[in-house]
């Protein structure tokens, strides 16, 4: 039991920050879904978020706040949606994705602009003293973050309600049809613009909420754009087009990490975390390229 | 409605099938579309009447594919307009075109490859479903009865078209001829008015063209639908319509019954200067 509680702490401290990993892919996955746009701004879009959220607090009340970074949110997606794809409809989805790369620059610096570019601590009146749990079965108990439990939970809730909302739902019905094939959709009565709207204000919320979570553990800052890349390893391993996958590839690439930062870490000198989730993906990709749960990549011919 | 549809015979040989046809639903009034240099279609004047079954013919490139995605709102003309039961509409997208009552299929199937057959079909009930969304998501009042009801009108559609044992099949893996007959099925799920069939029967054997055929004209006897078809296969279009409109290089060049165009010096010469499908 003695040798057990270590590895527990670790393996629990690792799914926590894969639920986070997860929360960004989740982003990544409802986009590419719906619009077939791989969305390299999702970072930003987190940043942008949380950057919004940590500084109208400061002069409102935080749900207030949080209503209108929501807001927020809505109008980015409706911005990207009207001056973005819809003049790119139909283009390639390598041009789409070099469009997305300039709203991250400009997102990146338009955030920064207005919201100030210092580092700003987002508190969500979660205490910061860390839990232990079931002390009684191991010597000191495990140790856990509130914070990272809290992210858990709420992400948990949001990927319940995004399954919800996509299964059994019209709006669901039609994301999927439109998922599938735009001309099909359209042609069946679902206007294109306002699905993408939808999409990328939900992918925009999703992103509030990984900001929160990514904010409160780190401070708000500059950083926080670039956990997209942390995501990237999550969708090789979920698949780019599964919500379920999302969640799965964050918990491996997070318990992986971790796990294998403690298990061999000490013998080669650690530094693990920082390689180890592109390195599992890298062999996800030899073996399945579409991911563990991507439909099969098809040629049409 | 559709429950009470048992299996006909093979269609009549004979053009001269009586059917109730009235007014102009649907005109296309000199209606030019260009892509850069290439005319696609040019000074196109043509009607379709309410309950007949209208075809479009001519040549590969000839305009109509681009006739269809004029009318359905996927192209829009740079000249003529497009009146509809009556009134000029404005420029309309592909989504307002369905809610107002054209449903199409395409040339090159589209269909909800992801999805299973009953799935595709229900998506074109969509525009049929006004529950809310809280509704739907919790499976509650008008969500609940409105997803049954519509579920029950699709598995009667299964029924006409004979695919039930299809239902839970991802499309995906369907043969060709069973798709094209899923996509069918979609675009009556809307219960349009005008329905647009893009070559509904290319690429079938013979069997699979005789059930379409049946399907097309049942479709349209059974529940008056009007419908504008693209075929290559001539003796089909003789057999199964009352007007043919012909395009050639985007210019109409024969609108008339079968037999009009048929015997029509113009079209014996573009079909014979010109290898096709
Ligand atoms: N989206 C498009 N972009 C450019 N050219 C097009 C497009 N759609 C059709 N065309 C051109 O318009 C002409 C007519 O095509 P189409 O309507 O598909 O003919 P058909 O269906 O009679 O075979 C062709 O020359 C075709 O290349
Ligand atoms: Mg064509």
């Amino acid at each position: 039991m003695a040798e057990l509680g270590p590895v527990l702490e670790v393996l629990l401290g690792g799914l926590m920050s894969g639920v986070l990993y997860a929360l960004v892919a989740l982003g990544f996955v409802l986009i590419f879904k719906a619009s077939g746009v791989f969305n390299f701004a999702q970072g930003a879009m987190v940043l942008f978020a949380a950057l919004s959220l940590v500084r109208l607090a400061e002069w409102l009340p935080f749900p207030i706040a949080f209503l209108v970074t929501i807001i927020i949110m809505i109008a980015v997606a409706w911005a990207i949606e009207r001056l973005v794809l819809r003049p790119l409809v139909g283009q390639h989805g390598l041009i789409l994705f070099m469009a997305t790369i300039g709203v991250t620059f400009f997102l990146d610096g338009f955030g920064q602009t207005i919201w100030g570019s210092n580092v700003y601590q987002l508190d969500l009146g979660i205490p910061a003293s860390p839990w232990f749990l079931l002390e009684s079965v191991f010597p000191g108990g495990l140790l856990v973050s509130p914070i990272d439990v809290f992210a858990a939970v709420i992400a948990g809730a949001l990927v319940i309600a995004l399954s919800i909302f996509f299964h059994s739902t019209k709006i669901g019905r039609a994301l999927r049809a439109v998922a599938d094939d735009h001309q099909a959709a359209q042609s069946v009565g679902i206007p294109l613009n306002r699905i993408w709207l939808i999409v990328w204000s939900t992918a925009g919320i999703v992103a509030l909420v990984a900001g929160m979570a990514w904010g409160s553990k780190l401070g708000v800052q500059f950083s926080l754009s670039l956990v997209a890349l942390k995501a990237l390893p999550v969708l090789i391993l979920g698949g780019l087009t599964s919500i379920p996958g999302a969640i799965v590839g964050g918990l491996v690439v997070g318990a992986g990490e971790k796990l294998a930062e403690f298990y061999i870490g000490p013998a080669i000198g650690g530094g693990i975390e920082y390689w180890f989730a592109y390195v599992l993906a890298l062999a996800v990709l030899l073996v399945r390229p579409q991911g563990l749960f991507g439909e099969k990549i098809i040629e049409r011919v | 409605m559709l429950a009470t549809a048992p299996p006909r015979p093979a269609p009549p040989a004979t053009p001269q099938r009586r059917r109730a046809i009235g007014e102009v639903l649907l005109a296309v009034e000199n209606i030019s579309l260009r892509f850069g240099g290439v005319r696609a279609l040019t000074d196109v004047s043509f009607d379709i009447r309410k309950g007949e079954i209208r075809a479009i013919i001519g040549p590969n490139g000839a305009g109509k594919s681009s006739m269809l995605n004029v009318i359905n709102g996927f192209y829009h003309p740079q000249e003529g307009r497009i009146v509809w039961k009556g009134r000029v509409l404005p420029r309309m997208r592909p989504h307002e075109a369905a809610a107002g009552g054209i449903a199409r299929t395409f040339q090159n199937i589209a269909l909800f490859k992801g999805m299973s057959t009953l799935d595709n079909i229900m998506t074109g009930r969509i525009l049929k479903m006004r529950a809310s969304f809280i509704e739907q998501a919790l499976w509650i009042g008008r969500g609940r009865s409105e997803e049954l009801r519509e579920r029950a009108f699709v598995e009667r559609l299964l029924d006409f078209l004979e695919i039930t044992h299809i239902r839970h099949t991802p499309v995906g893996k369907l043969p060709y001829g069973l798709q094209k007959r899923v996509e069918l099925a979609r675009a009556l799920a809307m219960e349009p008015e005008l329905l647009l069939l893009d070559e509904p029967m290319a690429g079938m054997n013979l069997e699979e063209k005789e059930d379409m055929c049946r399907f097309i004209l049942d479709v349209n006897e059974e529940f008056g639908t009007t419908v504008a078809l693209i075929e290559h296969d001539m003796s089909v279009v003789m057999d199964i319509s009352d007007r043919v409109v012909v395009l050639d290089y985007g210019k109409l060049l024969a609108d008339g019954t079968p037999d009009q165009v048929r015997n029509d010096p113009a079209v014996i010469a573009a079909y014979l200067g010109v290898a096709h499908g």
